[in-house]
């Protein structure tokens, strides 16, 4: 092909996975095309109250983002549009698209949101699900980005009066839509899912009785910005509800409506909904789940079930609801189901239903239109060995289009995409993108402090309980304080473009927002500032939402007595604060990878097709990991092969090198410059490298129980894959037992791989030995996803499936030569026993014994069960807190090939945003040494974690800033108090407490 | 009478306990409203003479939290604050304020309802001890002139350099290759810790005026023999010198620190 490629890419979909792939191709150098069908950006995720199993605040974690998503120089927002036809192939495709009209100018609009308070016309509200009625211009919520109304044309009734009141004149009623070619190398699909439609699920009595709700609008009524205001309350009453039922699989693992594989998200949603709930209503709450089996296959998802029960007294029943009836008169509800073989009926204040996923609305066109194939469900057709890819070239796929899945995996995926999409178009890289350039900074060194402070009332997250009024007028009263105003949302663009006018306005020279907590919103606010000509680091952030209004609600006086203090002391501290540089670093444009298994060996290839080098380190003498005992998959893909195809195309890249038999002795560095000795045959030698990719992967529980290691016939599924696979298997009768050190007191997670691995051994043997009988012991079986389908298939072929649990434990014995079982039958409550030829133990993952110390030179942490601890488990899974290291495969947690590929394809896309840069910036939050006052003792060269402080040739102590993380240790040991903490001085501290605790900015 | 509410000062690492702090915010865990947090990046980051500062100021109750032993962002940022915060106490200890004032408590990032309950613990038992001496409109001057002396105290490099070495010298080794035993280095520490504070005391009384050794050990209530035994390490460091002698005392004045 000697046409030129395109150095864009288009991604469908505006929902979390969406923008993380639209993020990933900015920030590498390439341009981003964004579309969504609906008027702004955030798909579901914008509408969940909480997130598990960290129940963080889905809005809050996904806010930033889109804020981020929507300021990119290099992204281009393109909303209330739809694709109606392609052209071209991979690397010059030609997108045609229609962009509906919103009888609304964008670029006029500025989300006051006077048009919405005057029109008279009310219509269903679908951000809240249809539980509150909006006007017909609105915005879908608050935090909306883009932040542009729109007018519903369906209701409105065109009387005009919008027109009249908008100020900037953005009303277009006269707007058409509009048609546009894009020109993109290649395309991400993300378009998402729509929930199941709980209404063919008659039986269940949803559109029929108004106390059963979907979990999705569960979601919306425990939510703070809510129909309700985040009170639970009965729709047909507005009661508060005393007992609340969950049932699971609503649309999913249910063969009547076609819906056979799980949803993969619901068990632990409703979970999270189960725990939340009790903290919306002022009593306790009964809260029930009905679940078939409990799926809590993620990483720590399992301790957080445990927690649900154990802590937060929800009840769990295994059971099938077989139906649902209302008492006309109370509106209460009946839950019919058969639990332990006995039939019963339960009463019930409102009935939750976890409906499942289903394919986006409209797929069947977009496919057609685009050229790719879907699978039976309807979802789109992947590969084990390619889940990123779609049938067309130059056209991937990513989040739950690809296959029901939950928020991290979607990010993972999304950052996958985002490294295949822009390998494909690798050579395009830089060619058209804007670099953003801020106007030039002031110098305010010489300058008064002149602060500006924002408070925000978060909706009525904040206004709702502390006078917000009355919180402005304090701060204005301040010293130094020149300007000082309220805002419905500070993190809007809107507020952004408004503190932007006021800085100028009022030419302030230092900021205060007054909102939510600066971990998440700190980096918008400083950009805004930057954005301005004002250093970033005049800037503070006062905490009156997480850490008062929402925890002092009873309290309305006292919260707002707080909120005054807390912007009282960070205000003192502002005045204090001074410019800071930020450190810029070289990059050295190569990769290292640790760990040659399947996920390291992708990594690394993804690497290089982005055009970087790559070193790749494996321990052992040989690659491939884990896929060299996986002798055969569910499907019809062969592992060998792909291993075969993989080792080969990593000993063929020149870009590649490979060190076997080699071991990691010391990492030195910092994002873009790390030095890592490695040895190998008592040889070492030292590489230099920008990014490190962490690839160990996981090593198998070696069990004690059931008499494995005394009792040949005991195996684990590894060895019985292996003996099927090598025609040593001859068993007339196979147990299975599942969680075999896993989901135990010490090892309390679930090592999600073992039930697929269970079900694809019992396949193969029914496969080659149909005679065979096979019985497998489980606690839940635990085939998320389109896995549903082997164990159906397996079910089918006569494989059964019979649950224990933790009181009833399989008993091995051997007597006689006599391999026995005794199980526990839980509907008959009776112990009976099996002879069987072969045990399988289906066993733990367990962490790499030396990962404790990769983890100690790399500096990053560990979970409690010893996998690597990523930076943030929804929406950062792949990279680590430290800069510059990421993560991917069974490291991380137990997962599947094609989830390790994922990781793998995603950590190299997370890598490629630091490889591609030529310089690096760093905070400019470190320490910094008086030479004056130091001796030289070396007390903080002895205390830092980091290495940071070095003594000069003086033998005075020197801080390496681009090493230092600003922890402020040093400063607060060293015996001559010679150092000082950047951003968190002696004196801004101190101003800080004494603003407290005088009432009064002192000094 | 309106209930007393004490004044607490919180001193949150940012990656642990500031975000479990967040977290009880997101998961609506109610607590008392008498804490004012002020966000550092890492516990490790407070000094002992902020804290004492604090104190000197007026506030009621001081928590300082970071991550649980092992989970610190900067690895061990938080075990140094467990080593200053214990040296805190036992100088806190000798001013006449009650120790149990500052607390050090350990909440993850996933923590929130043992924050809220942490910090309700703390505002329930502040509560029950009553308001700090040095509260309010009328602080206990004495008392105060003791805070001011633990925090001058805190500031020295013999405490600085002790404290900051303790966990090299009795979890690793020093420079001989040994280790020193943390019972050993308990007693020096109080012993450290009492005499410097004794000695900033004494700093601080002559400080204003000329002072003789008959009048700072009423001040002091301690012997005038250990009292004599300070001013000549002092004047060695060139902390005091002797003014005049009024009588058969000598007055000793301070000197500006070098």
């Amino acid at each position: 092909m000697t046409e030129e490629k395109v150095g864009a890419i288009l991604v469908v979909g505006g929902g979390v996975a969406g923008v993380q792939a639209a993020l990933d191709i900015a920030d590498s150098g390439f341009k981003a095309y964004l579309i969504d069908q609906s008027p702004s950006i955030g798909g579901v995720m914008a509408k969940l109250d909480k997130t598990f199993p960290t129940n963080d605040c889905s809005m809050c974690i996904l806010a930033p983002k889109l804020v981020e998503a929507g300021r990119h120089p290099n992204i281009n927002l393109i909303t209330n549009a739809e694709i109606t036809g392609l052209n071209g192939e991979l690397g010059n495709f030609e997108v045609k698209i229609r962009k509906r009209s919103r009888y609304i100018n964008e670029e006029k609009c500025n989300g006051c949101g006077s048009c919405a308070q005057k029109c008279p016309v009310e219509a269903i509200d679908t951000y809240n699900k249809g539980l509150s009625d909006r006007s017909a211009i609105y915005i879908e919520y608050p935090q909306a980005v883009p932040l542009k109304y729109i007018i519903d044309r369906e209701k409105c009734i065109g009387c005009g009066i919008c027109q009249e009141i908008c100020k900037p004149g953005a009303v277009e009623y006269e707007q058409e839509d509009t048609e546009a070619t894009l020109k993109v190398g290649s395309i991400i699909l993300a378009p998402g899912f729509e929930s199941f439609d709980a209404r063919l699920k008659t039986e269940y009595g949803y559109g029929r009785f108004q106390n059963v709700v979907t979990s999705i609008e569960f979601e919306r009524i425990l939510n703070a910005s809510g129909p309700y205001g985040g009170l639970i309350l009965r729709p047909s009453d507005g009661e508060i509800p005393k007992k609340i039922a969950f049932i699971q699989c609503v649309g999913s693992r249910d063969a009547q409506l076609g819906n056979n594989y799980c949803s993969a998200a619901c068990c632990m949603y409703s979970i999270k909904e189960a725990i939340i709930a009790n903290e919306h209503v002022p009593i306790e709450l009964e809260r029930t789940i009905f679940y078939m089996d409990i799926r809590a296959y993620g990483k720590e998802f399992d301790a957080y079930y445990s927690r649900a029960r154990e802590e937060y007294g929800v009840r769990f029943v295994r059971s099938r609801v077989a139906n649902v009836e209302e008492d006309p008169l109370t509106n209460d509800l009946f839950v019919h189901y058969v639990e332990d073989g006995e039939p019963k009926t339960e009463e019930f204040d409102m009935v939750v239903l976890s409906v499942g996923m289903r394919p986006p609305k409209n797929v069947e066109k977009l496919a057609e239109v685009l050229g790719i194939k879907l699978n039976q469900y309807k979802f789109c057709q992947t590969d084990t060995f390619s889940p990123i890819e779609t049938s067309k070239p130059g056209i991937f796929v990513c989040g739950a289009f690809a296959a029901p899945k939950d928020i991290p995996e979607s990010v993972v995926q999304a950052s996958a995409a985002a490294a295949k999409a822009t390998a494909t178009i690798a050579s395009e890289r830089g060619k058209l993108i804007t670099i953003k350039e801020y106007p030039p900074e002031r110098d305010v060194s010489l300058e008064e402090p002149r602060i500006g402070v924002f408070i925000c009332h978060c909706g009525i997250n904040i206004g709702g309980i502390v006078n917000v009024p009355e919180v402005v007028e304090h701060a204005k009263k301040l010293p130094n304080v020149v300007y000082a105003e309220d805002n419905l949302y500070t993190c809007s663009q809107d507020t952004q473009v408004r503190i932007r006018e006021k800085i100028k306005e009022f030419n302030l020279n230092r900021v205060v927002v007054a909102a939510c907590t600066p971990r998440t919103h700190e980096p918008l606010f400083r950009e805004t500032l930057s954005e301005a000509g004002l250093n970033s680091y005049l800037f503070e952030m006062a905490n009156i939402r997480d850490q008062c209004s929402w925890v002092h609600m009873h309290e309305p006086e006292k919260a707002t007595e707080k909120a005054k203090d807390l912007v009282r002391s960070v205000v003192a501290k502002t005045r204090l604060l001074e410019t800071l540089k930020k450190p810029v670093t070289s990059v050295i444009p190569v990769g290292l990878v640790i760990g040659g298994g399947l996920s390291g060996m992708t990594a690394a290839l993804e690497l290089t097709r982005q055009d970087f080098e790559v070193h790749l380190v494996e321990r052992e003498k040989e690659l491939g990991g884990h896929l060299r005992h996986i002798y055969y998959l569910p499907g019809s893909e062969n592992p060998h092969e792909m291993l075969k195809s993989i080792i080969k195309d990593i000993h063929e890249n020149e870009k590649i090198s490979v060190h076997l038999n080699t071991e990691i002795v010391n990492v030195e560095g910092y994002v873009g410059n790390f030095r890592t000795t490695i040895r190998s045959d008592g040889n070492e030698k030292q590489i230099e490298h920008g990014i490190i990719v962490v690839a160990t992967g996981a090593t198998e529980y070696k069990p004690t129980e059931y008499l494995y290691g005394t009792d040949a016939r005991v195996l684990t599924q590894h060895e019985l894959e292996e003996n099927l696979a090598k025609d040593r298997f001859s068993a007339k009768t196979v147990v299975m037992i599942q969680c075999v050190g896993a989901r135990t007191k010490e090892r309390p997670n679930c090592s999600r791989i073992c039930c697929g691995h269970a079900i694809k051994n019992a396949l193969k043997i029914k496969e080659v030995s149909p005679e065979t009988e096979v019985y497998v012991l489980y606690k839940d079986i635990r085939t998320y996803g389109f896995k549903e389908d082997y164990y159906r298939e397996a079910a089918n072929e006569g494989v059964l499936f019979i649950r224990y649990d933790d009181e009833h434990k399989p008993k091995v014995t051997q007597e006689n030569g006599k391999l026995m079982v005794l199980a526990w039958e839980p509907i008959l409550k009776t112990w009976f026993p099996i002879e069987m030829g072969t045990l399988a133990l289906s066993v733990a993952v367990v962490p790499n014994h030396d990962s404790e110390r990769l983890a100690r030179m790399l500096k990053v942490p560990l979970t409690k069960d010893g996998f690597f601890l990523e930076a943030h488990v929804k929406l950062r899974p792949l990279d680590f807190a430290t800069d510059g290291i990421f993560l991917c495969g069974l490291a991380h947690w137990p997962k599947l090939i094609e989830e390790s590929i994922s990781q793998a394809c995603g950590a190299a896309a997370r890598a490629a945003t630091i490889l591609s840069k030529k310089t690096l910036e760093v905070e400019g939050i470190v320490s910094y040494v008086d030479e004056d006052l130091c001796v030289g003792c070396g007390l903080c060269i002895s205390l830092c974690p980091y290495g940071a402080i070095e003594k000069d040739e003086r033998g005075i102590a020197r801080v390496k800033e681009v090493l230092c993380k600003g922890c402020g240790t040093c400063g607060a040991s060293c015996p001559k108090r010679a150092i000082t903490m950047r951003q968190f001085t002696d004196e801004q501290i101190i101003a800080q407490g004494l603003a407290v605790l005088r009432g009064a900015v002192c000094g | 009478m309106v209930e007393f509410e004490p004044k607490i000062i919180g001193f949150l690492c940012n990656w642990c306990s500031y975000a479990g702090a967040d977290l009880a915010g997101v998961s609506r865990i109610q607590y008392p409203p008498n804490i004012r947090v002020i966000r550092v990046m890492c516990s490790g980051r407070v000094d002992p003479v902020i804290v004492l500062e604090m104190f000197a100021d007026g506030a009621d109750g001081i928590l300082v939290m970071g991550c649980h032993p092992g989970e610190c962002h900067y690895l061990e940022g938080n075990l140094y604050a467990e080593r200053r915060i214990k040296m805190l106490k036992r100088l806190i200890a000798c001013t006449g304020l009650e120790p149990e004032r500052l607390r050090l408590e350990w909440v993850s990032a996933a923590e929130g309802s043992r924050f809220a309950d942490i910090v309700t613990d703390f505002t329930n038992q502040l509560k029950s001890l009553g308001p700090s001496a040095l509260a309010g409109e009328k602080p206990d001057e004495n008392i105060l002139s003791c805070v001011r002396a633990a925090e001058r105290a805190a500031g020295t490099s013999r405490l600085r350099t002790l404290v900051g070495r303790e966990k090299k010298l009795t979890e690793e080794e020093n420079v001989y290759g040994e280790k020193v035993a943390q019972e050993e280095f308990d007693e020096l520490m109080e012993e450290s810790v009492k005499e410097e504070y004794l000695r900033s005391r004494i700093y601080l009384l002559a400080k204003d005026e000329s002072i003789s050794i008959e009048e700072l050990t009423k001040h002091l209530s301690a012997d005038s023999e250990i009292v004599l035994r300070h001013i000549v390490v002092m004047k060695r460091r060139g902390l005091l010198k002797m003014d005049r002698i009024e009588g058969d005392n000598p007055l000793y004045t301070a000197l500006e620190a070098i």
